[in-house]
């Protein structure tokens, strides 16, 4: 009985009507959630957490880095997933939504990379280092920028992105591969690198601020997903009566005299 | 017709296109041979240093003239109609698909390694590492076709394809990159480059069996 509500429910969301209302409540949550999350985990962070001991205030930028790091990661398996269902079921809200995840992604890998290299410079003595994660990282920001181009580069954005589909499936087999072909790679020519602390042998007291500003990404990704998605979808279908109907509201609005 | 009759139809026909536009089929060589002059020009012509880089310096040389002819590797058949005949009727048009790949790596590829000799001289490769780097071409080559034709097909009917083609290609052959020039390079300093060469094999393997799925998945939404 769950089960056949929770599936018509999923199948209903294909529907970009249904899709759009349900982007419109949820998002706004998702977004408060996020800068709850975040400015508490921020707070931790800043106030809390004691300094590292031998890095002092500089390791604080680990709470911005980590996260994001793991939700570029994330985004580009929750990508992955949401591309195979648009090209074998050819649901059109799947597609929209995985375009839409390509440039998060990209904007999470990029924070990741930025910070890396701001915290760098006064901890390695160089903006920047030929590390394996550095490098692998730097990989992923250029396969999302290859997706997001590829997408671009069609005229009809439902073929657009059912062939970026198809690199985001070739990059999934391909970002493992990457990954520890760059691990191997830096291990041969420069014997140990310098090792970014392993999680486990972190302090107990820093792991809450990292706790939360990691759940903030989380919400983070969801709430721009939706709202990219939605508002793909608007433009696109723009012509539409749905849409029409869809942004009454906000267009009655306008109309009215200030 | 059987799929071999088939197979040897579309790879005559391939072939006899390549030879009758040599000049532009050897592009890719000539190319590579561009590089090779520019390097020393561009870093100075100390044997040494030479020496240390010439094995990298040939894979990027590789990779960079194999994204050169890329965008002919379906175009013309598109715009003639005939890339729709790989698909009509039970067809599944991986036969085709594999054969335009060996055609093309035939004409583009192996020239390259055949050649491949000559322009490490030019680099001063050292002598010990010549056979690595051939091996690790002839392994390496059918990679880069096989991840560049998938690019091209994802480009297809793109407006200019050429600058995404190299965006697309570079992320995917970092692995490849790694291989292959870790191979030769542990072939200039006296080691056994063999952990390398099989890796650089798998690698080669997988695209064998996986980039025609590809391929053929955006070829055939291109087309629709």
């Amino acid at each position: 009985m769950i089960w056949s509500t929770l599936k018509l429910w999923f199948h209903k969301l294909g529907s970009p009507p249904i899709f759009s209302v349900f982007a419109r409540r949820v998002a706004p949550w998702l977004w408060a959630a996020f800068f709850a999350c975040t400015l508490y985990g921020v707070y931790l962070a800043l106030y809390v957490a004691p300094p590292d001991y031998q890095q002092s205030d500089s390791a604080r930028i680990l709470y911005i880095h980590v996260p994001a790091a793991w939700q570029a990661m994330l985004a580009y398996v929750i990508m992955a997933v949401l591309a195979a269902i648009a090209l074998i079921w050819r649901i059109r809200t799947a597609e929209i939504m995985a375009m839409a995840a390509a440039p998060i992604g990209a904007a999470l890998t990029l924070i990741c990379l930025v910070t890396g290299s701001l915290w760098g410079k006064p901890m390695w003595g160089t903006w920047w280092e030929w590390d394996a994660r550095l490098t692998s990282m730097l990989v992923l920001l250029f396969i999302y920028v290859g997706i997001m181009a590829l997408y671009a580069a069609y005229d009809d954005p439902r073929k657009g992105a059912r062939v970026a589909s198809v690199l985001v499936i070739a990059g999934l087999v391909n970002l493992p591969i990457i990954h520890f072909s760059v691990e191997w790679w830096t291990t041969l020519h420069q014997g140990q690198t310098i090792r970014i602390f392993g999680e486990s042998k972190m302090d107990p007291s820093m792991i809450p601020p990292l706790i939360w500003t990691t759940l903030g990404t989380k919400f983070l990704f969801g709430a721009a997903l939706l709202d990219r998605a939605r508002n793909l979808l608007l433009a696109q279908d723009q012509h539409k009566a749905w849409v029409r109907r869809e942004l009454a509201p906000a267009l009655d609005d306008r109309k009215q005299p200030a | 017709m059987s799929g071999w009759t088939e197979a040897r139809a579309l790879l005559a026909r391939d072939l006899q296109l390549a030879f009758r536009r040599l000049g532009q089929t050897l592009l890719p060589l000539f190319f590579l041979f561009a590089v090779v002059v520019l390097i020393p020009l561009g870093v100075g012509p100390g044997p040494d240093l030479l020496a240390r880089l010439s094995g990298g310096m040939l894979w990027v040389a590789a990779l960079l003239a194999s994204l050169l002819a890329l965008e002919h590797l379906f175009r013309p058949d598109l715009d003639d109609g005939s890339l729709e005949q790989w698909f009509v009727g039970r067809r599944e048009g991986y036969l085709a698909v594999y054969v335009r790949l060996l055609a093309y790596w035939l004409v583009t590829g192996l020239p390259i390694v055949l050649f491949s000799p000559l322009a490490a001289m030019m680099l001063n490769l050292p002598t010990q590492a010549l056979g690595t780097l051939v091996l690790s071409l002839l392994i390496g080559t059918p990679a880069l076709t096989l991840v560049g034709g998938l690019a091209a097909a994802l480009t297809l009917t793109t407006r200019g394809a050429g600058a995404l083609l190299a965006i697309l290609v570079f992320p995917l052959v970092v692995p490849l990159m790694i291989f292959a020039a870790g191979a030769v390079g542990l072939a200039a300093d006296g080691f056994s480059p063999a952990a390398h060469l099989g890796l650089l094999a798998a690698f080669t393997i997988l695209c064998l069996t996986l980039a025609p799925i590809g391929i053929r998945a955006a070829l055939k939404t291109n087309l629709e």
